[in-house]
Protein backbone atom coordinates (compact mmCIF):
# COMPACT_ATOMS: atom_id res chain seq x y z
CA UNK A 1 0.00 0.00 0.00
CA UNK A 2 1.60 3.39 -1.08
CA UNK A 3 0.70 6.52 0.84
CA UNK A 4 1.85 8.53 -2.08
CA UNK A 5 -1.93 10.39 -3.90
CA UNK A 6 -1.89 10.49 -7.47
CA UNK A 7 -1.28 14.02 -7.94
CA UNK A 8 -2.65 15.57 -11.27
CA UNK A 9 0.27 16.51 -13.59
CA UNK A 10 1.21 20.13 -13.94
CA UNK A 11 -0.13 22.18 -16.72
CA UNK A 12 2.04 23.19 -19.46
CA UNK A 13 -0.74 25.45 -20.87
CA UNK A 14 1.11 28.26 -22.69
CA UNK A 15 -1.00 31.71 -22.88
CA UNK A 16 -1.57 30.38 -26.24
CA UNK A 17 -3.50 27.58 -25.88
CA UNK A 18 -5.57 30.13 -23.27
CA UNK A 19 -6.26 32.51 -26.28
CA UNK A 20 -7.14 29.90 -28.31
CA UNK A 21 -9.86 28.56 -25.52
CA UNK A 22 -11.48 32.16 -26.52
CA UNK A 23 -11.90 31.58 -30.41
CA UNK A 24 -9.78 34.62 -31.50
CA UNK A 25 -11.47 34.24 -34.88
CA UNK A 26 -15.03 34.19 -33.53
CA UNK A 27 -14.31 36.88 -30.94
CA UNK A 28 -13.19 38.96 -34.15
CA UNK A 29 -16.21 39.28 -36.27
CA UNK A 30 -18.23 39.57 -32.91
CA UNK A 31 -16.48 42.40 -32.09
CA UNK A 32 -16.43 44.03 -35.11
CA UNK A 33 -20.22 44.22 -35.00
CA UNK A 34 -20.40 44.91 -31.87
CA UNK A 35 -18.05 48.40 -32.71
CA UNK A 36 -20.72 49.07 -35.35
CA UNK A 37 -23.85 48.81 -33.40
CA UNK A 38 -21.90 51.20 -30.68
CA UNK A 39 -20.88 53.55 -33.67
CA UNK A 40 -23.68 53.83 -35.62
CA UNK A 41 -26.15 54.66 -32.44
CA UNK A 42 -27.23 57.84 -31.79
CA UNK A 43 -25.55 60.19 -28.93
CA UNK A 44 -21.91 60.52 -27.78
CA UNK A 45 -20.03 57.71 -26.18
CA UNK A 46 -16.95 58.42 -24.51
CA UNK A 47 -14.46 56.82 -26.48
CA UNK A 48 -12.56 55.24 -23.47
CA UNK A 49 -16.16 54.03 -22.36
CA UNK A 50 -16.40 52.53 -25.66
CA UNK A 51 -12.92 50.30 -25.61
CA UNK A 52 -14.21 49.20 -22.42
CA UNK A 53 -17.78 48.20 -23.76
CA UNK A 54 -15.98 46.32 -26.75
CA UNK A 55 -13.46 45.11 -24.14
CA UNK A 56 -16.06 42.97 -22.19
CA UNK A 57 -18.08 41.96 -25.53
CA UNK A 58 -14.33 40.15 -26.55
CA UNK A 59 -13.92 39.29 -22.97
CA UNK A 60 -17.43 37.99 -22.79
CA UNK A 61 -17.57 35.91 -26.49
CA UNK A 62 -13.88 34.55 -25.10
CA UNK A 63 -15.99 33.13 -21.68
CA UNK A 64 -18.38 31.73 -24.44
CA UNK A 65 -15.99 30.29 -26.34
CA UNK A 66 -14.00 28.67 -23.36
CA UNK A 67 -17.38 27.37 -22.03
CA UNK A 68 -18.24 25.81 -25.42
CA UNK A 69 -14.43 24.10 -25.86
CA UNK A 70 -15.08 22.75 -22.13
CA UNK A 71 -18.06 21.38 -22.98
CA UNK A 72 -17.85 19.93 -25.94
CA UNK A 73 -14.38 18.63 -25.61
CA UNK A 74 -15.81 15.50 -26.14
CA UNK A 75 -17.41 15.37 -29.58
CA UNK A 76 -14.27 17.84 -30.40
CA UNK A 77 -11.75 15.17 -30.21
CA UNK A 78 -13.41 13.30 -33.00
CA UNK A 79 -13.80 16.13 -35.70
CA UNK A 80 -10.76 16.40 -37.59
CA UNK A 81 -11.68 20.42 -37.97
CA UNK A 82 -11.46 20.87 -33.87
CA UNK A 83 -9.31 17.98 -32.89
CA UNK A 84 -6.41 20.12 -32.22
CA UNK A 85 -7.98 22.03 -29.71
CA UNK A 86 -6.37 22.57 -26.42
CA UNK A 87 -8.72 20.47 -24.32
CA UNK A 88 -8.92 17.18 -26.53
CA UNK A 89 -5.27 17.71 -27.64
CA UNK A 90 -4.42 17.51 -23.77
CA UNK A 91 -2.80 20.93 -23.34
CA UNK A 92 -5.52 22.00 -20.51
CA UNK A 93 -7.56 20.14 -18.16
CA UNK A 94 -11.29 20.38 -18.81
CA UNK A 95 -11.44 21.94 -15.72
CA UNK A 96 -9.29 24.68 -16.01
CA UNK A 97 -11.29 25.49 -19.27
CA UNK A 98 -14.53 25.50 -16.66
CA UNK A 99 -12.71 27.72 -14.22
CA UNK A 100 -11.55 30.33 -16.88
CA UNK A 101 -14.72 30.72 -18.61
CA UNK A 102 -17.11 31.12 -15.54
CA UNK A 103 -13.86 33.90 -14.47
CA UNK A 104 -14.06 35.80 -17.83
CA UNK A 105 -17.66 35.24 -18.03
CA UNK A 106 -18.54 36.95 -14.33
CA UNK A 107 -15.54 39.42 -15.07
CA UNK A 108 -17.02 40.64 -18.34
CA UNK A 109 -20.49 40.89 -17.22
CA UNK A 110 -19.65 42.44 -13.74
CA UNK A 111 -17.48 45.14 -15.60
CA UNK A 112 -19.71 46.23 -18.66
CA UNK A 113 -22.46 46.78 -15.75
CA UNK A 114 -20.30 49.06 -13.84
CA UNK A 115 -18.34 50.92 -15.97
CA UNK A 116 -21.00 51.11 -19.01
CA UNK A 117 -24.20 50.30 -18.00
CA UNK A 118 -26.85 47.28 -17.03
CA UNK A 119 -28.59 47.23 -20.02
CA UNK A 120 -25.61 46.41 -22.14
CA UNK A 121 -24.45 43.90 -19.08
CA UNK A 122 -27.49 41.98 -19.10
CA UNK A 123 -27.64 41.45 -22.73
CA UNK A 124 -24.13 39.98 -22.32
CA UNK A 125 -24.42 38.08 -19.54
CA UNK A 126 -27.78 36.62 -22.04
CA UNK A 127 -25.44 36.35 -24.83
CA UNK A 128 -23.23 33.92 -22.93
CA UNK A 129 -26.12 32.09 -21.07
CA UNK A 130 -27.80 31.32 -24.31
CA UNK A 131 -24.49 30.44 -25.95
CA UNK A 132 -23.53 27.94 -23.38
CA UNK A 133 -27.09 26.71 -22.28
CA UNK A 134 -28.94 26.90 -24.98
CA UNK A 135 -27.04 26.06 -27.64
CA UNK A 136 -23.70 24.17 -26.59
CA UNK A 137 -25.49 22.03 -24.19
CA UNK A 138 -29.50 21.56 -25.11
CA UNK A 139 -29.63 22.04 -28.87
CA UNK A 140 -26.11 21.60 -30.48
CA UNK A 141 -26.49 17.45 -29.74
CA UNK A 142 -30.62 17.31 -30.12
CA UNK A 143 -32.05 18.78 -33.16
CA UNK A 144 -30.48 20.01 -36.86
CA UNK A 145 -32.16 23.27 -35.79
CA UNK A 146 -29.36 23.82 -33.32
CA UNK A 147 -27.41 26.77 -35.50
CA UNK A 148 -30.52 27.68 -36.23
CA UNK A 149 -31.80 29.00 -32.96
CA UNK A 150 -28.34 29.14 -30.97
CA UNK A 151 -27.41 31.69 -34.14
CA UNK A 152 -29.13 34.19 -31.87
CA UNK A 153 -26.45 34.13 -29.80
CA UNK A 154 -23.72 35.51 -32.26
CA UNK A 155 -26.11 37.96 -33.51
CA UNK A 156 -26.51 39.61 -30.21
CA UNK A 157 -23.24 41.61 -29.81
CA UNK A 158 -24.66 44.92 -32.13
CA UNK A 159 -27.13 45.02 -29.97
CA UNK A 160 -24.74 45.10 -27.07
CA UNK A 161 -22.84 47.84 -28.98
CA UNK A 162 -25.64 49.77 -29.58
CA UNK A 163 -27.26 49.23 -25.80
CA UNK A 164 -23.64 49.99 -24.42
CA UNK A 165 -24.28 53.54 -26.43
CA UNK A 166 -27.40 54.46 -25.44
CA UNK A 167 -28.72 52.24 -22.90
CA UNK A 168 -31.30 51.10 -24.99
CA UNK A 169 -32.44 49.22 -27.65
CA UNK A 170 -34.36 50.32 -30.82
CA UNK A 171 -35.59 48.76 -34.13
CA UNK A 172 -32.09 49.47 -36.10
CA UNK A 173 -30.06 47.03 -33.57
CA UNK A 174 -32.98 44.53 -34.02
CA UNK A 175 -31.97 44.92 -37.69
CA UNK A 176 -28.51 44.02 -37.53
CA UNK A 177 -29.77 41.06 -35.46
CA UNK A 178 -31.68 39.49 -37.78
CA UNK A 179 -29.37 39.94 -40.69
CA UNK A 180 -26.63 38.09 -38.09
CA UNK A 181 -29.38 35.69 -37.28
CA UNK A 182 -30.13 34.54 -41.00
CA UNK A 183 -26.58 34.94 -41.92
CA UNK A 184 -25.93 32.23 -39.59
CA UNK A 185 -27.67 28.94 -41.05
CA UNK A 186 -26.25 29.23 -44.73
CA UNK A 187 -22.92 30.06 -43.42
CA UNK A 188 -22.60 27.34 -41.17
CA UNK A 189 -25.00 24.56 -42.94
CA UNK A 190 -21.98 25.51 -46.50
CA UNK A 191 -19.68 24.18 -43.93
CA UNK A 192 -21.26 21.42 -42.85
CA UNK A 193 -21.90 20.32 -46.56
CA UNK A 194 -18.08 19.34 -46.69
CA UNK A 195 -17.28 18.46 -43.13
CA UNK A 196 -20.26 15.76 -43.04
CA UNK A 197 -18.28 12.92 -42.09
CA UNK A 198 -16.69 14.73 -39.64
CA UNK A 199 -20.41 16.22 -38.00
CA UNK A 200 -21.73 12.08 -38.41
CA UNK A 201 -18.17 10.77 -36.38
CA UNK A 202 -19.20 13.11 -33.82
CA UNK A 203 -22.64 12.27 -33.82
CA UNK A 204 -23.71 16.17 -34.29
CA UNK A 205 -27.39 16.18 -35.87
CA UNK A 206 -26.26 19.10 -38.43
CA UNK A 207 -28.80 19.49 -41.29
CA UNK A 208 -26.77 17.74 -43.60
CA UNK A 209 -25.99 15.08 -41.53
CA UNK A 210 -30.25 14.69 -40.47
CA UNK A 211 -31.70 15.41 -43.65
CA UNK A 212 -28.68 14.83 -45.94
CA UNK A 213 -27.23 17.24 -48.72
CA UNK A 214 -29.99 18.04 -50.86
CA UNK A 215 -32.44 18.80 -48.18
CA UNK A 216 -29.50 21.37 -46.78
CA UNK A 217 -28.86 23.21 -49.96
CA UNK A 218 -32.84 23.93 -50.49
CA UNK A 219 -32.30 25.47 -46.78
CA UNK A 220 -29.74 27.28 -47.76
CA UNK A 221 -31.19 28.61 -50.65
CA UNK A 222 -34.12 29.57 -48.58
CA UNK A 223 -32.08 31.08 -45.83
CA UNK A 224 -30.31 33.36 -48.49
CA UNK A 225 -33.40 34.53 -50.25
CA UNK A 226 -34.06 35.67 -46.97
CA UNK A 227 -31.22 37.11 -46.21
CA UNK A 228 -30.64 39.25 -49.22
CA UNK A 229 -33.80 41.04 -48.60
CA UNK A 230 -33.39 41.39 -45.24
CA UNK A 231 -30.05 42.83 -45.86
CA UNK A 232 -31.31 45.81 -47.89
CA UNK A 233 -33.64 46.60 -45.56
CA UNK A 234 -31.24 49.18 -43.33
CA UNK A 235 -31.14 51.14 -46.12
CA UNK A 236 -35.12 50.95 -47.26
CA UNK A 237 -35.44 52.16 -44.18
CA UNK A 238 -33.09 54.87 -44.45
CA UNK A 239 -31.14 53.65 -41.56
CA UNK A 240 -28.26 54.00 -43.84
CA UNK A 241 -26.92 55.59 -47.26
CA UNK A 242 -26.44 55.29 -50.52
CA UNK A 243 -22.74 53.05 -49.82
CA UNK A 244 -24.58 50.64 -47.48
CA UNK A 245 -27.31 50.33 -49.67
CA UNK A 246 -25.06 49.12 -52.98
CA UNK A 247 -22.86 46.90 -50.90
CA UNK A 248 -25.80 45.08 -49.07
CA UNK A 249 -27.52 44.56 -52.87
CA UNK A 250 -24.62 43.47 -54.52
CA UNK A 251 -23.79 40.94 -51.48
CA UNK A 252 -27.18 39.72 -51.30
CA UNK A 253 -27.15 39.17 -55.22
CA UNK A 254 -23.85 37.28 -55.01
CA UNK A 255 -24.91 35.31 -51.73
CA UNK A 256 -28.16 34.18 -53.57
CA UNK A 257 -25.75 33.18 -56.74
CA UNK A 258 -23.47 31.14 -54.83
CA UNK A 259 -26.39 29.59 -52.61
CA UNK A 260 -27.64 28.59 -56.64
CA UNK A 261 -24.70 27.05 -57.74
CA UNK A 262 -24.78 25.26 -54.47
CA UNK A 263 -28.22 23.84 -55.07
CA UNK A 264 -27.37 22.87 -58.47
CA UNK A 265 -23.75 21.24 -57.67
CA UNK A 266 -23.71 17.33 -58.32
CA UNK A 267 -20.03 16.82 -57.47
CA UNK A 268 -17.38 17.98 -55.16
CA UNK A 269 -18.31 20.85 -52.78
CA UNK A 270 -16.25 23.83 -54.97
CA UNK A 271 -19.38 25.74 -54.67
CA UNK A 272 -20.32 25.13 -51.15
CA UNK A 273 -16.50 26.22 -50.21
CA UNK A 274 -17.26 29.26 -52.21
CA UNK A 275 -20.32 30.23 -50.47
CA UNK A 276 -18.86 29.51 -46.64
CA UNK A 277 -15.90 32.03 -47.57
CA UNK A 278 -18.09 34.65 -49.19
CA UNK A 279 -20.38 34.21 -46.35
CA UNK A 280 -17.85 35.43 -43.79
CA UNK A 281 -17.11 38.79 -46.46
CA UNK A 282 -20.43 39.30 -46.89
CA UNK A 283 -20.68 39.78 -43.20
CA UNK A 284 -17.71 41.77 -42.98
CA UNK A 285 -18.53 43.78 -46.21
CA UNK A 286 -22.23 44.51 -44.97
CA UNK A 287 -21.49 45.69 -41.35
CA UNK A 288 -18.12 47.88 -42.61
CA UNK A 289 -20.50 49.84 -45.08
CA UNK A 290 -22.99 50.40 -42.08
CA UNK A 291 -19.67 52.12 -40.62
CA UNK A 292 -18.44 53.88 -43.54
CA UNK A 293 -22.17 55.40 -44.29
CA UNK A 294 -21.78 56.55 -40.76
CA UNK A 295 -18.45 58.06 -40.31
CA UNK A 296 -18.80 59.62 -43.61
CA UNK A 297 -22.36 61.14 -44.55
CA UNK A 298 -20.95 64.69 -45.53
CA UNK A 299 -18.53 62.15 -48.45
CA UNK A 300 -21.55 60.05 -49.55
CA UNK A 301 -24.51 61.59 -48.86
CA UNK A 302 -24.50 63.60 -52.43
CA UNK A 303 -24.45 60.82 -54.12
CA UNK A 304 -27.76 59.76 -52.49
CA UNK A 305 -29.67 61.93 -53.92
CA UNK B 1 -1.78 0.73 7.88
CA UNK B 2 0.64 -0.35 10.21
CA UNK B 3 3.31 1.66 11.18
CA UNK B 4 5.78 -0.68 9.26
CA UNK B 5 4.28 0.04 5.94
CA UNK B 6 4.26 4.26 6.98
CA UNK B 7 8.06 3.48 7.80
CA UNK B 8 9.18 1.94 4.50
CA UNK B 9 7.76 4.53 2.55
CA UNK B 10 9.70 6.93 -0.01
CA UNK B 11 9.78 10.47 1.58
CA UNK B 12 7.75 12.64 -0.28
CA UNK B 13 9.57 15.57 -2.59
CA UNK B 14 6.81 17.00 -3.52
CA UNK B 15 6.37 17.96 -7.83
CA UNK B 16 9.43 18.52 -9.52
CA UNK B 17 8.87 20.64 -12.48
CA UNK B 18 9.65 19.81 -15.82
CA UNK B 19 11.32 23.12 -18.06
CA UNK B 20 8.88 23.18 -20.42
CA UNK B 21 6.27 23.58 -16.81
CA UNK B 22 8.54 26.15 -15.64
CA UNK B 23 8.31 28.10 -18.44
CA UNK B 24 4.64 27.38 -19.18
CA UNK B 25 4.16 28.10 -15.40
CA UNK B 26 5.99 31.74 -15.71
CA UNK B 27 3.90 32.97 -18.88
CA UNK B 28 0.75 32.49 -17.21
CA UNK B 29 1.59 34.41 -14.16
CA UNK B 30 3.05 37.20 -15.89
CA UNK B 31 -0.33 36.97 -17.96
CA UNK B 32 -2.18 37.31 -14.91
CA UNK B 33 -0.14 40.23 -13.65
CA UNK B 34 -0.85 42.27 -16.61
CA UNK B 35 -4.42 41.46 -16.83
CA UNK B 36 -4.45 42.62 -13.26
CA UNK B 37 -2.66 45.49 -14.29
CA UNK B 38 -4.83 46.42 -17.07
CA UNK B 39 -8.12 46.00 -14.89
CA UNK B 40 -6.31 48.51 -12.23
CA UNK B 41 -5.39 50.75 -14.88
CA UNK B 42 -9.34 51.08 -17.05
CA UNK B 43 -10.58 51.60 -13.39
CA UNK B 44 -8.39 54.34 -12.45
CA UNK B 45 -8.85 56.03 -16.40
CA UNK B 46 -12.90 55.29 -16.18
CA UNK B 47 -12.70 56.78 -13.00
CA UNK B 48 -11.16 59.91 -14.34
CA UNK B 49 -13.37 60.03 -17.21
CA UNK B 50 -16.41 59.64 -15.56
CA UNK B 51 -15.58 61.62 -12.81
CA UNK B 52 -18.68 62.38 -10.21
CA UNK B 53 -20.70 60.63 -12.53
CA UNK B 54 -18.62 57.46 -12.13
CA UNK B 55 -21.21 56.22 -9.11
CA UNK B 56 -24.04 57.15 -10.95
CA UNK B 57 -25.65 54.16 -13.58
CA UNK B 58 -29.10 54.60 -14.21
CA UNK B 59 -30.68 52.32 -16.20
Amino acid sequence: MSLTTARAEPSIAGVGDYIELMKPRVMSLVVFTALVGLVVAPGHLHPVIGFVALLCIAVGAGAAGALNMWYDADIDGRMERTAARPIPAGRIEPGEALAFGIMLAAFSVVILGLLVNIVAAALLATTIAFYVLVYTMWLKRRTPQNIVIGGAAGALPPMIGWAAATGGISLEPVLMFLIIFFWTPPHFWALSLYRTEDYARAAVPMLSVVAGPAATKLQILVYALILAPLGILPWVLGYAGFVYGAVAVAGGATFLVLALRVRAEQHGFAASKQLFAFSILYLFLVFAALLVDHMSPALFGHLAA
Amino acid sequence: MTMSVLMNEEPDHGVRLTEQQVRARRARSIAIAVALGVLVVLFYIVTLVKGPAVLVRPL
